[in-house]
């Protein structure tokens, strides 16, 4: 397999006061598609432009293969970087632009004709070989970028926020050409965004990153559904979540059953966890809205365990392919209005069936509930 | 009412009004000028066309030829050395951080906003204080230093709209730092280059006051002269040289124009 083993050891990046990287350790597999999230400023841009050599941190290693590259040149380094701003020479034609690094390497002209001419196809962009880059639109700029980035054939490819720029639906359809480049050419990819549903869609991993700091390392799945963190799950999709305290803790088939108490919502909880937890213990109650039934009628089943609340909808948001519902619990005025997403699966005729001021039950059984560490504040 | 109709009805706006009055303000000088240089006769009376001026011009000033050679050779030196020293310059101030940037910024400015009777008087007392013999050696160290501000400013100006991820990007792709200034930074600003370049060849032709406290015997340039042939009463060979410094100029103008325009429309 090509690429290499990315070992980022105990990294710490201070600009003064600012703690950019604190600490920070991960190995990055050969040939994995990885990608540190999180919001901006949390420091995953620094990351990566310490990988690329454009940074240095003040502490810590980088190893490619267990290889210390921190005293190589960006220039020498076995990575290339595709860049938000796409970075592309202005002066230069898209063939000069993606024959720039073979040129440098000064090889012969059929050879660089042949290569330019292999990833130009890879990225669709034929007809455009001498265009200037001021005549392309965003997509193909970024195109250019990624072949250009690809020819000289590194071992990591750095992509930092490489669609942010570009328009929704044309980044849905680069982020897939990207996977489908991934599987291609095989090498390690070290992807940076802010955009928790294309690391989802594309990552093998993902690193949960905030204040300098990971928070959390795992596959989109875990993340998503298991969430380290209060700030991971907040971060990562939308959901429900609380402040609670342990009641009591049972075995409960292959895990623990946990009642929790739930100040905000008035009320205890069920909720079961893999690991027994100490009565008394403080945590964060997380569950997701799509797990979260919205119905007229109370609910029928009666399984073990079942969170049952009545409420009104105070704030219905219909998005096509599904409603999300803001409802105001009936017996705490107070809480925060829990969200609840519905999935349109039929076809419907007459709009959603339920609407705005309508009263509902919330219901989700107790295996869709989550306790989370709260360690972020 | 819309504008059109509006503007129509009136039968000349004080905009049109002052538009004329700046052009025939600007340009009948140059009329005059290049009417007399085509009169054979010495004064302000006209007699007939001739041509006669143009031969003195052409065949009988070698004193003025000496003069513009004299100019050219310092348009173009202190030029180049302006153009590379301010290019370089700038490319440092703004890609690298050190201590006193700031600073170093300021003064680069201060030779474009001092009145130049100060630096040609600042100049003149340093050269004599040092004891650098006055002549074309000092005229172009005096040039290329008033030009370099200019220079500074608009390669700054250039580079400050360019991307630093470009040059990361050049360095990424396997460039080192001089590869990474030659191949990509010099070529993107070519165009903030050339134009300084030419601004700064029109600057030093033109210079007077500045040039006026450095020049030694010998080395005076073309205005130098023009003013010590006023001097001696007007001469109708500066009407001709005038109206060929005319075509001259216009001619390097519209050249460049459209050299510049095809440098833009392909960056």
């Amino acid at each position: 397999m090509k690429g290499v083993e990315v070992t980022v050891d105990r990294v710490t990046r201070s600009y003064g006061d600012f703690k950019a990287l604190d600490d920070v350790s991960v190995t990055i597999k050969r040939g994995e598609f990885f990608s540190l999230l999180g919001p901006s400023g949390c420091g995953k841009t620094t990351l990566l432009r310490i990988i690329a050599g454009f940074d240095y941190p003040d502490q810590g290693s980088v190893l490619f293969d267990n290889k210390d590259i921190l005293p190589i040149p960006p220039d020498k380094r076995q990575s290339n970087t595709i860049f938000q701003t796409y970075a592309l020479f202005p002066h230069l034609t898209v063939y000069e632009n993606i024959a720039f690094p073979l040129r440098l390497r000064k090889l012969g002209k059929e050879e660089i004709d042949k290569r330019v001419k292999h990833y130009v196809h890879m990225v669709q962009l034929d007809d455009h070989l001498y265009k200037k880059p001021s005549m392309l639109s965003g997509g193909q700029k970024q195109r250019v970028a990624i072949a250009r980035a690809l020819i000289n054939e590194p071992s990591v490819l750095l992509l930092d926020e490489p669609l942010s720029a570009l328009d929704a639906k044309l980044r849905q359809n680069l982020l897939v050409e990207l996977d489908d480049i991934h599987d291609k050419v095989g090498i390690t990819f070290i992807y940076v965004t802010h955009d928790q549903s294309e690391a989802l869609g594309v990552s093998d991993r993902i690193a949960v990153m905030d204040k300098g700091k990971i928070l959390q390392i795992g596959s989109p799945y875990e993340i998503y559904e298991a969430p380290a963190t209060r700030f991971v799950a907040q971060f990562i999709g939308e959901t429900n979540i609380f402040s609670c305290t342990v009641l009591s803790c049972e075995p409960f088939e292959n895990e623990y059953m946990i009642v929790v108490d739930v100040p905000a919502l008035g009320t205890t909880i069920n909720v079961p966890d893999l690991e027994p937890q100490e009565v008394g213990s403080k945590f964060d109650f997380t569950v997701r809205p799509e797990k979260i039934r919205v119905t007229l009628n109370p609910p029928r089943s009666t399984a073990a365990g079942l969170n049952v609340f009545k409420g009104v909808v105070e704030e219905p948001v219909y998005s096509g392919f599904q409603s999300k519902y803001y409802v105001r619990l009936d017996d705490i005025p107070t809480a925060p209005l829990m969200k609840a997403f519905k999935q349109h699966t039929a076809f419907l005729e007459d709009g959603p069936d339920i609407e705005w001021k309508d009263s509902v039950y919330l219901s989700w059984t107790a295996v869709d509930g989550y306790l989370v560490k709260d360690v972020d504040q | 009412m819309n504008y059109h109709s509006y503007s129509k009805k009136k039968r000349a706006s004080f905009s049109d009004t002052m538009l004329v009055l700046t052009i025939l303000f600007l340009f009948v000088p140059l009329f005059v000028v290049t009417f007399f240089s085509f009169n054979s006769a010495k004064g302000m009376q006209w007699e007939h066309a001739s041509l006669i001026w143009y031969k003195t011009l052409i065949f009988d000033s070698p004193s003025l030829w000496l003069a513009f050679k004299n100019s050219i050779i310092i348009a173009l030196t202190s030029s180049i050395t302006a153009t590379v020293l301010g290019s370089l310059a700038a490319i440092g101030i703004t890609w690298y951080r050190f201590k006193g940037r700031s600073y170093i910024t300021t003064i680069s400015y201060l030779p474009m906003v001092l009145p130049e009777v100060i630096i040609g008087i600042s100049m003149l007392i340093f050269f004599s204080s040092v004891k650098i013999k006055l002549g074309m050696f000092t005229i172009f160290v005096a040039h290329a230093t008033f030009n370099l501000p200019f220079v500074f400013m608009m390669v700054q100006a250039r580079l400050d709209e360019f991307d630093y991820s470009t040059i990361e990007a050049a360095r990424d792709l396997g460039a080192n730092e001089r590869q990474a200034l030659m191949k990509v930074v010099v070529p993107a600003i070519m165009p903030a280059i050339l134009s300084s370049f030419l601004m700064c060849t029109t600057m030093s032709l033109e210079d007077f006051v500045i040039t006026f406290f450095v020049s030694g015997p010998g080395s005076g340039t073309l205005p130098l002269y023009v003013y010590s042939m006023i001097r001696y009463g007007v001469s109708p060979v500066i009407n001709a040289l005038s109206f060929v410094m005319i075509l001259g100029t216009m001619l390097i103008a519209f050249t460049f124009r459209r050299f510049l325009k095809t440098a833009a429309a392909s960056t």
